[in-house]
């Protein structure tokens, strides 16, 4: 579904972006086709793994179905999931992505950290998509 | 001032949820801005659509298909899609023709006709569209971006559920007031603080709603507005459609990163503070000098954060400007008047052209019970997806 956006398993799973090579900006989802700092001449986009920490910038959830393309079963009741926005110090951006199963709000704070795992977007009878989610680290603000 | 153009009409459409064509919405709206500015179609020489892109093929197209339901009279025609700033950039399309001597008299028209529940992207797999992306891989619908914001807002500011409460029970008030206005029925924070929760912190009274609704305006030069007869028409001075400056470090709709700053630091200012001081330089004015603003509350701690962007209070200070009151009726600076799109909702190519319906409005004294005493200035403010943003400036 998404090519490239990341890799590897267990602690060894990270997301992947790109970094141009000309002013070293990186960039998520990955940008292959040109940098898009406005100051930069371009230079080639290389893959890179983004920090596998980061800290809250903000969180949300979703107390009603989302819609489609979501996928989720609507014979199902829908089960509400955490959104955390994570600022990576490292490259300076955040990034949003879902909470591991289990974490609600209540369970957050903004500045807490956070680590990527791999997780289960959706499955069928032949696939599951799998995806990254964030799940705290136990480190506090 | 040179760059200024006439307001000779402004129309609506009443927002609700009416399951009929956007085509209709945005015929009415016209006929009365025409009405309004005491001009027959066949005096307009250009029409501009505002785009919706729900509602099949024509709502791509939208400046010839109003101009259709209208009767065809040979205009020149164009069709602007920039999401929730596809009116204020119709606004601005017509405002360049005028100016730059292509047309005397422009009609501007956005309709919608929204879908219900939350908005969603068009069919299809489609992993090249960030706004296709943003749902499938996150579930992320635009309450769950206006929850971030919220939660951050509390997290930095010390914002509470109680003070975006508050702006619910202050649009609400005006927009009671609204012939327009879907929602015509004050609300108080008891009924917000009980409606269920959509995207934590928010809650459902906290969230604008989808509708179906259509706005319209007559613009013209003011050399044509002299010889018609409206020697003090409401003004146009600024229209203001920037987009944000490289690296954009706020989480923004559709998006699921930020840009990184590794390379180079942000922008002194954010993207919805940028869409704002444009539109102050290009009108020559300030804050300080603005009668009221409409602004766009897609949620009501959004309306707090266009206060501090609009630059009507420092960082961090908008609940403490609610709080005293200086945004309600009778205030230093009232904020959405018009009911907001607390009381509208979303009806998305025409909103933008509303918030200029209210301005007008207000600007000629003609707002009844909603008046702000004295208006002299008027901002308008909107956001749309993908980096669009527009705020307008008219002046009496």
């Amino acid at each position: 579904m998404v090519a490239g956006w990341f890799t590897g398993e267990g602690e060894g799973f990270r997301l992947l972006g790109t970094r141009c090579a000309a002013c070293a900006s990186v960039f998520f989802p990955r940008e292959d086709a040109f940098c898009r700092n406005p100051a930069c001449p371009g230079g080639e986009l290389r893959e890179v793994a983004l920090s596998r920490r980061g800290r809250v910038w903000s969180y949300t959830d979703g107390r009603y179905r989302a819609p489609s393309p979501y996928v989720s079963d609507p014979e199902l009741p829908w089960e509400p999931y955490a959104l955390i926005a994570v600022e990576l110090a490292e490259e300076r951006l955040v990034v949003l992505g879902q909470a591991v199963p289990g974490v609600t709000c209540a369970d957050l704070a903004v500045g807490m950290e956070v680590e990527v795992v791999p997780g289960v977007l959706n499955e069928d009878a032949e696939t599951a998509w799998t995806t990254w989610q964030w799940r705290p680290t136990g480190a506090g603000t | 001032m040179t760059g200024e153009v006439a307001v000779l009409g402004a129309g609506m459409h009443p927002w609700g949820k009416w399951g009929r064509s956007f085509v209709e919405y945005g015929t009415v709206a016209a006929r009365a801005a025409l009405a309004d500015a005491g001009l027959d179609w066949r005096d307009v020489g250009s029409i501009v659509g505002a785009d919706t892109v729900r509602g099949g093929y024509p709502g791509y197209v939208a400046g010839a298909t109003f101009a259709k339901a209208l009767g065809w009279q040979g205009a020149r025609v164009t069709s602007v899609y920039a999401a929730c700033a596809s009116g204020a950039q119709a606004v601005g399309t017509a405002r360049a023709q005028i100016l730059a001597g292509l047309a005397d008299v422009v009609l501007v028209v956005g309709a919608d006709s929204a879908p219900k529940g939350f908005f969603r992207p068009a069919g299809g797999d489609r992993a090249d569209d960030p706004d296709w992306l943003r749902f499938r891989v996150l579930g992320a619908t635009n309450p769950t971006y206006f929850g971030l914001y919220a939660r951050r807002r509390m997290a930095v500011h010390g914002d509470t559920r109680e003070d975006f409460a508050r702006v619910k029970v202050k649009n609400s008030a005006m927009g009671a007031l609204n012939p327009h206005a879907r929602y015509r029925k004050r609300v108080t924070a008891e009924e917000v603080a009980a409606s269920a929760v959509v995207a934590d912190p928010l809650r459902l009274l906290d969230i604008c709603a989808t509708s179906d609704g259509g706005a319209a305006l007559v613009l013209s030069s003011m050399e044509f507005a002299r010889r018609h007869g409206v020697a003090e028409p409401v003004r146009i001075r600024a229209v203001s459609t920037v987009t944000p400056r490289y690296p954009n470090t706020v989480l923004d709709l559709p998006d699921i990163a930020t840009d990184s700053a590794v390379a180079v630091a942000p922008p002194d200012e954010t993207f919805r503070a940028s869409i704002a001081r444009a539109a102050y330089e290009e009108a020559g004015v300030g804050p300080e000098d603005l009668s009221l603003a409409e602004v766009y509350d897609l949620s009501t701690a959004l309306e707090l954060q266009w206060y501090e962007d609009l630059g009507l209070c420092g960082e961090g200070e908008a609940a403490k400007l609610l709080r005293d009151g200086a945004t309600a009726p009778g205030g230093r600076i009232p904020v959405n008047s018009s009911g907001g799109l607390a009381s509208f909702g979303e009806a998305v190519p025409a909103q933008a052209i509303a918030q200029v319906c209210e301005l007008v409005r207000q600007l000629r004294g003609e707002a009844g019970e909603r008046q702000v005493a004295g208006a002299r200035v008027a901002l308008s403010a909107n956001q749309g997806l993908f980096g669009h943003g527009s705020a307008v400036i008219a002046v009496r």
